[in-house]
């Protein structure tokens, strides 16, 4: 019974295709799957905007949203249906375009942000037999589309002709660039132990259980190592908190998407919290084990729930460092990328070939521990090198 | 032919033309962008996965925002009041289908290329990984090295304007 609720939606998609002609199949279904993620992914955006604000609320001492509820009644839903007059107001706001900007261009950067986003969804496997495309080469196609939303952020920031768009872009383009050769060296390590760029076969190869844990990546040295990186490079890939730079709003305003307002500016929201859900989903099938249970005896939890549940869990993460840390500044970042992040991404991959080629006892987790910790610590020790951080002095406020 | 094949065609010829022929040099190195896109979705219609991928990740990802930066970095984004086109045009169009015609029918009546066309070869991601690993390894290694040389190449040039600015900033305090 738990085996057909898990595969409740695959049946269901059999089922509803069955019913058109032979020719028309792989269309129909095609269409039947991009519905899904068109109404699952923007619904879970949904839900995350008014949690995030609530969340924010809490660790700030604050309520948050908390009226809107069902209309003509008193029944308020503790504040969960504030999105519904958040999207109304963006539908409904005036779409101004600056005089000077470039009509073309800037009409076009939001929707090249949005569709390579909700391309890469194509390869996520979301539960058990729940891939749309079962792709050979999943995780190339994931970075490969990935590189395109540089081209939108840019044409946002260039064609709304201000200057603070500009820097934004400019921001956003150099984080992004810098990040992504961390996020995918430390997503190499995977493809290297498995042997495999198909994302369903990566998380097959931890679908097993010792004791009733389940083989996740992070549960190994490189593995934690990895996930460690991937997870911060993939918040500054996605801009949030502290790597907010690009949109820095006591700075410039809001980056590149300044002189955007209305749907657009809605669009460039949407696009920019998909894009996080995505590389969140990336990571959980790389390192948390894509859709399986941490424990044995949990395995009868339908896929998708622990695959939703794994990326809320995330998500929640991500709000609460965008509660807890400060802005870096742009030195700041460029020095954690190139001197810490890129060599420590390097070395995970030499650790991981070492694990791969010895034998499977304990020792090959001393070695690679020590290895790991003593690259930890001395470049740590490079990265703090002629830096005082000791008591801050206030110029002008004392 | 299919119907895609024919549409990524003409994008792609759309954005090559537009790459030429726009005023505004930024919008041409957008268009360009376009034309890759179209070049690497030809690339997936023939099953070439892996140069598809590649296309992308290193012609959009990277190449097209290294030509905006190059054009933002050297000259304003104003666009120029003359037309593109130089005087010449026709002459140049005249030469250029000539030279075409000829590299054409060079090519076409050519003795190294075999008439008959032998099956597709199955290149997966899987296949150029196991060859650029065993068959290929030195070549592959020589290009990393070549790249790692360039790059602090580009690291010392970039460097040696730094310190010469940082000596005569110290000749002018003595």
């Amino acid at each position: 019974m738990f085996d057909k609720l898990d595969q409740i939606f695959v049946t269901a998609l059999h089922w509803l295709v069955s019913y058109v002609p032979e020719m028309l199949r792989p269309v129909v279904s095609a269409m039947i799957c991009i519905a899904f993620v068109m109404a699952v992914f923007p619904g879970v955006f949904a839900i995350t905007t008014v949690l995030e604000r609530k969340i924010l609320g809490r660790i700030q001492n604050r309520y948050g949203p908390n009226r809107v509820g069902i209309p003509f009644t008193k029944i308020r839903l503790c504040g969960f249906g504030q999105f519904i007059p958040d999207g109304i107001k963006s539908l409904t706001k005036e779409d101004i375009v600056p005089r000077a900007a470039d009509k073309v261009v800037h009409f076009l950067a939001p929707v090249v942000m949005l569709i390579p986003v909700l391309v890469s969804y194509a390869v996520l496997p979301f539960g058990k037999h729940m891939t749309i495309t079962d792709y050979d080469a999943g995780l190339l196609f994931f970075f490969a589309v990935g590189g395109a939303v540089e081209v939108s952020v840019f044409m946002a920031g260039w064609s709304s002709r201000n200057k603070y768009s500009l820097l934004g872009a400019m921001r956003a383009i150099a984080q992004m660039v810098s990040y992504e050769i961390p996020l995918i060296l430390s997503a190499v390590t995977v493809v290297m132990v498995v042997g495999s760029l198909n994302l369903s076969e990566i998380v097959k190869h931890q679908n097993n259980y010792t004791f009733g844990i389940a083989h996740w990546h992070v549960f190994t040295p490189w593995g934690l190592v990895g996930f460690v990186l991937f997870f911060i490079a993939s918040l500054a890939e996605s801009n949030r908190t502290p790597f907010d730079l690009p949109e820095a709003e006591s700075e410039i305003i809001a980056g590149y998407f300044t002189e955007y307002s209305g749907f657009k500016f809605a669009l460039f929201f949407l696009g920019e919290y998909l894009g996080m859900f995505a590389i969140i989903g990336l990571g959980i099938t790389l390192f948390l084990g894509g859709w399986t249970s941490p424990v044995s005896f949990l395995t009868w939890i339908p896929s998708y729930v622990w695959f939703l549940s794994k990326l809320m869990a995330i998500v929640f993460v991500f709000i609460w460092i965008r509660g807890t840390l400060p802005r870096l500044r742009m030195d700041q970042l460029m020095n954690f990328a190139w001197k810490f992040m890129l060599p420590l991404a390097l070395i995970n991959i030499l650790v991981a070939g070492i694990w791969h080629y010895m034998a499977a006892d304990w020792q090959r987790w001393l070695v690679c521990s020590a290895i790991i910790f003593g690259a930890y610590a001395i470049l740590g020790r490079g990265l703090m090198q002629n830096q005082n951080f000791g008591k801050r002095i206030y110029r002008y406020a004392e | 032919m299919s119907p895609f094949f024919v549409i990524t065609g003409i994008v792609t010829l759309l954005g090559a033309a537009f790459a030429m022929s726009l005023r505004n040099l930024v919008h041409c190195a957008l268009a360009m962008a376009v034309a890759f896109s179209g070049i690497a979705a030809l690339y997936l219609q023939l099953d070439a996965q892996f140069v598809g991928f590649a296309e992308i990740l290193v012609y959009v990802g990277a190449i097209a925002i290294l030509i905006v930066f190059a054009i933002l970095l050297t000259r304003s984004g104003e666009a120029p009041e003359k037309s593109v086109l130089t005087s010449g045009w026709m002459a140049g169009i005249a030469v250029s289908a000539m030279v075409f015609t000829m590299l054409g029918w060079a090519v076409l009546n050519s003795s190294a290329i075999p008439k008959e066309t032998s099956p597709a070869p199955v290149a997966t991601v899987r296949n150029v990984g196991d060859a650029l690993m065993t068959r290929f390894v030195l070549p592959l290694e020589i290009i990393g090295l070549v790249l790692t040389a360039a790059m602090i190449g580009a690291v010392i040039i970039a460097l040696k304007e730094d310190s010469q600015k940082s000596k005569s900033e110290d000749g002018g305090q003595q």
